[in-house]
């Protein structure tokens, strides 16, 4: 099935931008066809995604960036996030026991939990890191 | 993220308005730190709260296990429903002490 590109964003790995990425979110979420409370949970899931990726990938570094595609299949909306730092082991990005009462480690299980599907990588060339994550449009 | 705080009831009732995200969240720990670290029982207002993140969560987490440490009460008051979708996808309305007002709360403690 052919993937539309609904929204492709670059923007600074700076957190002052969340709120822009998560308005941007919720217009594409809108535009797919996506109810108000999946189009909330993508705002959470995506925003997770970049707030890892500002603290883990580039440390806090704002000078870093971050490309957001947003696509449609007809069937799901796809959320491809690609940065530029050093590349991370996949097989170490993994939810934590929410058991343990403890600050920090839910992003990824938040990300998990309202993804259908997320698949972590990184670019060939070893330039950096991909994310995608993958929601049925309901 | 605003916030301002009041006392009502023996509490220091923090009030976070805005969203509550990775560029605010270390402000709302600061407050929420500051509160306890004199010694006052604390509740976190998240009625105007639009957003909140897993780091806006994390400030929340840190308030509760210092309160517990220094065997002061804390809690969570008028949640918003954008807040709590957030809390429960955490696995924390079980845990953090969840009231509808500051009345409610105290009823509670009695």
């Amino acid at each position: 099935m052919s993937e539309e590109r609904v929204v492709k964003l670059r923007f600074p790995a700076d957190p002052n931008v969340l709120v822009t990425v998560r308005a941007q979110v919720r217009e594409a979420a809108s535009v797919v066809g996506c109810c108000s409370q999946v189009t909330s949970q993508l705002e959470i899931a995506v925003n997770e995604a970049c707030t890892n990726i500002i603290q883990h990938a580039y440390k806090g570094d704002p000078s870093g960036e971050i490309v957001l595609e947003i696509l449609n299949n007809g069937t799901d909306i796809i959320f491809r996030l690609t940065d530029f730092a050093k590349p991370v082991d996949p097989a170490g990005i993994k939810p934590r026991d929410l058991r343990d009462i403890r600050p920090g480690g839910l992003g990824t299980h938040f990300m998990r939990e309202i993804m259908d599907d997320c698949s972590f990588g990184q670019l060939a060339d070893g330039s950096g890191n991909c994310l995608e994550m993958v929601k049925k449009i309901e | 993220m605003s916030y301002k705080t009041r006392e009502e009831g023996g509490y220091t009732v923090v009030e976070l308005t805005g969203d509550v995200d990775l560029s605010c969240s270390i402000e709302a720990r600061k407050v929420i730190l500051d509160s306890l670290g004199g010694g006052r029982h604390v509740l976190v207002e998240l009625v105007q709260v639009t957003y909140i993140d897993s780091s806006g969560v994390a400030s929340l987490v840190e308030g509760y296990q210092a309160a517990k440490k220094n065997k002061l009460r804390f809690g969570l008051i008028g949640v918003s429903e954008a807040a709590l979708s957030v809390i429960q996808l955490a696995r924390l309305d079980k845990v953090f002490p969840i009231h509808a007002t500051v009345e409610e709360r105290l009823q509670e403690d009695g």
